[in-house]
This record gives structure tokens, C-alpha cells and sequence, in this order.
């Protein structure tokens, strides 16, 4: 009973976007009885969001009861599993993932019904609208293509299993993270579709639509550092970024959002980049639609593993043209009705945020043909696919350019300023640079071109980052500078450590019998047994490695071959000792008849600041969001009460 | 600046992002693309030896040798019409066994072996990388 629940509230659901799109067309059409229409757009916009989080709620439901009269729980859940994975089940497969890309994208909407004030009436009901068209089609994909509910007749006694790569708890919730960030993108869609409509562009409807773009962004940020540090612990390669079309169908809506969120405050802060904003809103959704379609189709080889479906790739590809298609087609009609907005000097904080954003599409733009020129070639018959090499060479200097954006943007007036007192600013950072190139060739001199040159930007920019707050009473410095400050801060961070990474990494592979030593940047590891153990729902053989720094106190590393039943795989799970300079991180590999077993080891200095940085990324949007809305709804409070 | 002007110089701007994205990327592609080969395709066009690309095709039939240092192995891939002999050393993936498809990253040598520095094949036993789909398809074409 429980499925044909969920599957009643599904189309239920559907009814009520469907109900929603007319609803709004009326409402925004400005007729007498619009106030009426308006009213009613948002109460049904409210029902379509409680009626999805049912589905979804039933789908999890027969996931945690392993129903195995359910095609999907059959398909990838199992009797036998750990309740968390049980869980993540509903949502680690096609159907139960679109599931909750339309249930995230109908709560967004009915948020946005109950808590938007700021938006001018007709404009809410024109990006109601907008959000509701945009789930019909994700419902008609549910409904007509792919039932998460479907039942299985006769029921098997029992489920295949979850592929095993994907019992983990990093990934039970970075997929959820991931589509929070894209629905958020497209509410930021809704919102750029709904102002084209009614032909109101401003300050407020930047500020209507810049918390949703931070949130997006927020939950891009994390899921993209927690899926980096998934790939690097549990496919036990040691690398954190492989510029796979799955990574990299994550990593471009993120830029795109970046330059969005910039562009948009520009917007808010000083009525400029209209339409420049409005044109990043449509391409940050695109850069979300592309992500889903490169994921879900399955029509690219990737590393990750994940269902193929050619029908389903082209439901989504067909989505994919409507959406944006349709949306460039409204841009390109609408756009000049929209007034041009203030002007500014080219030396500015706009002029620099233009350029960043300029820079940030560059990347984008790399990374979309990167990540797509093999499908396009395959369409015309040749084979090729491209790797890391052409992604590093084409990005890293344009990154390096955008480095040194991040530094002057901040230390720059808004309207205008000059070259002379931007220099003057700069000082100190081009100071910290010098001071780490001095350093590095004193004591690095092999590391390699790149991790010299990001490590030296990266001293620049951690210096520069923090200059905002000198100077200011720290206690009452809003909370969004200190955002920016700690985003930024970030941001070198991070390419500190990817440059330590790949600068000082130190390597041994080799197959040794048990008694006998390895030595790997400053530790000295000895192989003292290989034995059999088991899991929940694995066996395993187990290296029981000791290592020692020095003179230090010896501690164990345990990485595990592991075998899985159901359905029958292995994994590889390596052993990581986390130290404050670094990671040892170890993979035991096959055995011998020799009696000997292969490890690989490495030592990687400071690579935990990737993903540090990552966390202080995604911290400094969390500052920003919540000093905004803080300071908003302050400001509302005191409008009440002089009234 | 005039307004209209600003407009101007932003939407050129634009322009230039997006010209500038398309010639890096083609710039880049010239060069850095590793570009894949079956064994058919390197002894009809061979690749100027050291530059990174990656080989497709079928694990040989006991083609499979193991050295005395326990890491490397050597092992030939084929597709049917031409092979080239490999070389690897590491761990190699779980499902690289003879008589499956395997993509071998790395390069060709002067003497047309190729030598890996990383192998690519799928935790699942019904999976053929696409790329050795395809190249398997043409080869087999080639032959009729």
C-alpha cells in the first residue's frame, strides 16, 4: 500500500505544478481578479511541495522496511544491510535520485511561496510559475519513464545489494548535497525567468535572489570537497581530482554560481550587471541540467560507476534543450526591455568583479568543451577521450590570473578608484608572495612549476584575503565581510594544498614478504601480517602495517581488500593516518605465490588543506547567508514597528 | 562612460570570454588531448613516442606475465587484428584479468611497446569501456 501512496502523492504532486503553472499565468497577467490568482499561487505551490516530500517520504519508508515487492528496493537495497545504507538506497539510483531532484525543486518552491517578502507580487507568481514548469517535466520523467514505485511480481526473497563503492557514508549524503545545490540554482532560474516576464529588474530582485544563489552555492561547495575527499580515501588511487565528467559536472555549476554570486551582489549593492546577471542565472541552471544529464544518461565513460540508459539520456537531453533553449529564447526577446543599470569606472570593486567574472567563465567554458568534445567526436566517429593533462595546462594559469582578481577586488572602493591606491593596497600581499618565493627556492627549488607558482599565489592571496578586516573594529564588522574575508582565505587554502600535493608527494611501490620494511618520505612502514576479517556484508584480508617517523612511537594502518557477496565485487580500502604536516596513506594490493604482497604507499604533505580550504569555502557562505538575513530581518522588524 | 557605451565594452568583454575559452580549449586540445588508440589504429599511424594517450582493447589470452620484483607485469593487448605488448607497474585494477577490456594510460616507445603508468577497467563484470566497444566494432568492420 505504501508504494501506491507514495505513487498517488507523486501524481498528485504533478496535478498541483500543473494547477501552479496556470495559477500563476493568471496572476501575473494583471487582470482584475489577479490579487485573487496571486493568493492562490502560492497555497498551491505549498501543496505540490508537501505533497512530493510524501512521495519521498514513502520511498525511504519502503527502502527501511526492504520492501521486496518493490522493483527498486530489489534492484539496490538488501536485507542485510546497515540501515543508513538502506536509507541512502532510496536515493543512490536513478529513479530514487530524481525522486529527490523534483522533491528538493517543489520544497524550494513552496519555501519560497511561504518566506518570499521581498519580491514584487506579480514577479513571485512569474517565478512560481517558472519553478512549477520546470518540475512537470521532471514529474513526466518520473511518471511516464522512470516509476521509483514500480512493483515486482512474484517478489524475490531477497535484493541484489548496493554496489559497495557506494556504502559509505560520504556518499550516502553527497548526492542530497549536490541537488540541494542545483535546485537552489534553479530557484535562481524561477527567480531570473519570473523578472524577464513581468520586466523588473533591480536592486530587489537581487536581493530576493541572492540568498538562494549563496545557498546553492554552499551546498556545491561542500558536496564538491566531500565528494573530492571520497574519490581520494575510497578509490584508493591517492589522487583527489581526476577531471572526470561526473567531477566535472559538479565543478560547473559551481563556477558557474561563483560568478553569479558576485555578479549579483553587484547588482543588489550597486543596480549594475543587469542583464549580465540575469544571463549567469540561466547558465548556472544550464551548468545544473548538463550536470544531471552527464550523471544520469550514463552516455559518458566515467571512473564512477553509474546506470546507463540511453532512453533516459535522451529524456533529459530533451528537457535540457526545452529548459534552456527556452529560457536563452525569453533572454534574448526580453533582454532589451530591461533598463541598463548604473555605471561604473573600469578601476573599481564592479570593474574588478567583472573581470572575475570573465575569468570564471573562461574556465567554464574549458571545461564544458573539455568535458563534451568527446561526446561530439564520438557523434562524428572518432574515439578519443581527454584527460587530466588538458584540463591542468588550459585551466591552472587562467585559475593563477584569477587569483590575483580575488586579492585586488576586495581592496577596491565601489564606482571607482585608482591605479595608485590599489598598488598601495597590494603591497602587503605582493610582500607575502615574494617572502614565499624566497622561501621555495631556498628549499624547494624541484618541486615543479606549478606547485612553486601556486604556492606563491597562495601566499599572496591568504595575505591579501585578511586585509579587509585590518583596520576595522573586528566586533562590529558585518558578518558578510567576514564571509568574503574567510571564503577567500579559503581559497588559498586550498591551493596551497593541492600545489603541497602535487609538489612534494613522495611514492614506493613495491611487493614485499611479511617482516620486511618500506621507506616513504620520513616514515619507515613494515608489513607485520596479512590476515582474513569480516565486515557486516564482507570478508576481508587485512595488511596490519606498522610505521614509524624517526625516533617516533609506532602506530598501526590497516588497509583491507575487501570482497562483497552481494553483488559480487571488491574494494580496495586504504588506510590513512592523518598527521598535522600531512597524510600517509596506504593500499594493500595483491598477494603473491612467492609470499609476497604489494603495498603502495605515499606521503602526502599538507594535503588536508584541499579540503580545509573547501570547509572554510563553504564556511565564509554560511557567515555571508546568515549575516544577511540577520541584518534583513532586523530591518524589517524596525519598519514594523515605526509603523 | 556613456551607458550605452559601458554596455558595449561589457557585451564585447563577453565575447571575449567566450572566444578566449573556445581558442584555449582547441589550443589545448591540439596538443594535450590524450588521444585513444587501439592496437589497429598505433600500427597505422603510430603516435610520436612519449606522448601521453591511452590504449584500448581485450586483455590477450595468457598474455599475462608477472616480473620477479612483484609489481610490474607485462601483458599484450589486442583487438582482434593488431596487439601491442605492455608494460605496468602497480596495483593492478580488481577486474583486469585476460579476456576482458582494459584502457592502459601512458605511452608508446620507439620500439612500439607501450608503457602504462595507469590501467583503467570497471568494478563490474559486464562493463567493456565504451572506447573498446567502439574500437573492437571498427576493427572487426576493417576486416570483412
Amino acid at each position: 500500500m505504501i508504494a501506491e501512496a507514495g505513487l498517488a502523492a507523486l501524481w498528485l504532486a504533478a496535478a498541483m505544478a500543473l494547477f501552479q503553472i496556470g495559477m500563476a499565468w493568471a496572476g501575473a497577467s494583471g487582470g482584475a481578479d489577479s490579487p485573487l490568482y496571486l493568493r492562490a499561487t502560492r497555497g498551491v505551490a505549498l501543496a505540490q511541495g508537501v505533497l512530493a516530500a510524501t512521495a519521498f517520504a514513502m520511498l525511504i519508508w519502503v527502502f527501511a522496511r526492504s520492501d521486496m515487492s518493490v522493483l527498486l528496493v530489489v534492484d539496490n537495497s538488501h536485507s542485510l544491510k546497515p540501515m543508513l545504507y538502506k536509507l541512502s538506497g532510496a536515493w543512490g539510483n536513478h529513479e530514487g535520485s530524481m525522486l529527490l531532484w523534483v522533491t528538493v525543486l517543489a520544497v524550494a518552491g513552496a519555501a519560497v511561496a511561504l518566506f518570499e517578502r521581498r519580491l514584487e507580487e506579480r514577479t513571485l507568481a512569474a517565478t512560481l510559475g517558472a519553478q512549477a514548469l520546470i518540475g512537470m517535466g521532471f514529474y513526466a520523467f518520473l511518471l511516464f519513464a522512470s516509476n521509483p514505485f514500480a512493483r515486482i511480481n512474484p517478489a524475490p526473497a531477497d535484493g541484489q545489494g548496493l554496489n559497495p563503492l557506494l556504502q559509505d557514508p560520504g556518499l550516502a549524503f553527497h548526492p542530497p548535497t549536490l541537488y540541494f545545490g542545483y535546485v537552489g540554482l534553479s530557484v535562481a532560474f524561477s527567480f531570473a525567468v519570473g523578472a524577464l516576464l513581468v520586466r523588473d529588474v533591480g536592486p530587489a530582485f537581487a536581493r530576493a535572489m541572492r540568498p538562494w544563489v549563496l545557498a546553492a552555492w554552499i551546498f556545491l561547495t561542500i558536496g564538491i570537497t566531500a565528494g573530492s575527499y571520497w574519490a581520494y580515501y575510497e578509490l584508493g588511487w591517492g589522487g583527489w581530482w581526476f577531471w572526470d565528467p561526473v567531477e566535472n559536472a559538479s565543478l560547473m555549476p559551481w563556477l558557474a554560481a561563483t560568478a553569479l554570486l558576485h555578479s549579483v551582489t553587484v547588482l543588489a549593492t550597486r543596480d549594475g550587471l543587469r542583464a549580465w546577471t540575469l544571463m549567469l542565472a540561466v547558465v548556472a541552471f544550464s551548468m545544473s541540467m548538463v550536470g544531471t544529464f552527464l550523471v544520469r544518461s550514463g552516455i559518458l565513460t566515467s571512473v564512477h560507476a553509474f546506470a546507463v540508459d540511453p532512453l533516459r539520456g535522451s529524456f533529459i537531453l530533451i528537457l535540457l534543450g526545452l529548459y534552456i533553449g527556452g529560457a536563452l529564447l525569453l533572454f534574448a526577446t526580453r533582454v532589451g526591455t530591461v533598463k541598463q543599470g548604473a555605471t561604473f569606472e573600469f578601476v573599481s570593486r564592479e570593474g574588478a568583479l567583472v573581470i572575475n567574472n570573465l575569468l570564471l567563465s573562461v574556465i567554464l567554458g574549458v571545461v564544458l568543451i573539455g568535458t563534451l568534445y568527446p561526446l561530439v567526436a564520438q557523434a562524428m566517429g572518432e574515439q578519443l577521450s581527454i584527460g587530466a593533462p588538458f584540463f591542468n595546462k588550459v585551466t591552472v594559469p587562467v585559475a593563477l590570473a584569477l587569483v590575483v582578481v580575488t586579492v585586488a577586488g576586495p581592496l577596491l572602493r565601489w564606482r571607482r578608484d585608482t591605479w595608485r591606491a590599489l598598488g598601495r593596497r597590494m603591497l602587503m600581499p605582493f610582500a607575502a608572495s615574494i617572502a614565499a618565493a624566497m622561501l621555495l627556492f631556498l628549499f624547494a627549488r624541484d618541486a615543479g612549476l606549478y606547485p612553486i607558482l601556486g604556492l606563491i599565489f597562495a601566499a599572496g592571496l591568504a595575505v591579501g584575503s585578511l586585509l579587509p578586516l585590518v583596520g576595522r573594529n573586528l566586533r562590529r564588522t558585518p558578518l558578510h565581510i567576514w564571509g568574503m574575508a574567510i571564503a577567500h582565505l579559503g581559497v588559498a587554502v586550498s591551493i596551497a594544498g593541492m600545489a603541497a600535493d602535487s609538489g612534494f608527494t613522495k611514492e614506493r611501490l613495491a611487493a614485499i614478504p611479511i617482516g620486511e620494511s618500506l621507506e616513504v618520505g620520513p616514515y619507515r612502514v613494515t608489513l607485520a601480517d596479512v590476515g582474513p576479517t569480516v565486515g557486516p556484508n564482507w570478508s576481508a584480508l587485512e595488511a596490519r602495517l606498522e610505521a614509524r617517523r624517526g625516533e617516533g612511537a609506532v602506530f598501526l594502518l590497516r588497509p583491507q581488500q575487501r570482497y562483497f557477496s552481494n553483488p559480487v565485487t571488491s574494494t580496495s580500502e586504504a588506510a590513512i593516518a592523518t598527521r598535522w604536516d600531512g597524510q600517509l596513506y596506504a593500499v594493500l594490493g595483491n598477494g603473491s605465490d612467492q609470499g609476497r604482497w604489494q603495498l603502495r604507499l605515499w606521503w602526502k604533505p599538507f594535503v588536508t588543506l584541499i579540503w580545509g580550504g573547501g570547509g572554510l569555502i563553504a564556511l565564509g557562505g554560511v557567515l555571508s547567508l546568515v549575516g544577511r538575513l540577520w541584518r534583513e530581518r532586523r530591518k524589517r522588524q524596525a519598519e514594523e514597528d515605526d509603523e | 562612460m556613456k551607458p550605452k557605451h559601458q554596455r558595449m565594452v561589457l557585451a564585447a568583454l563577453a565575447m571575449v570570454a567566450v572566444v578566449g575559452a573556445g581558442g584555449l580549449a582547441l589550443s589545448g586540445l591540439r596538443d594535450e588531448a590524450a588521444f585513444f588508440y587501439a592496437p589497429a589504429d598505433a600500427k597505422e599511424a603510430p603516435p610520436e613516442t612519449g606522448r601521453a594517450v591511452r590504449l584500448g582493447g581485450m586483455v590477450a589470452a595468457g598474455s599475462i606475465q608477472r616480473a620477479a620484483d612483484g609489481v610490474t607485469i607485462d601483458f599484450v593487448v589486442t583487438d582482434g587484428k593488431e596487439s601491442v605488448p605492455v608494460t605496468f607497474t602497480g596495483v593492478v585494477p580488481d577486474l583486469f584479468k585476460e579476456d576482458s577490456g582494459v584502457v592502459a594510460e601512458g605511452h608508446f616507445n620507439a620500439d612500439g611497446s607501450f608503457t602504462a603508468t595507469n590501467l583503467l577497467a570497471k568494478h563490474d563484470e559486464r562493463y567493456m569501456p565504451p572506447e573498446v566497444a567502439g574500437a573492437m566494432h571498427k576493427s572487426e568492420t576493417l576486416d570483412q
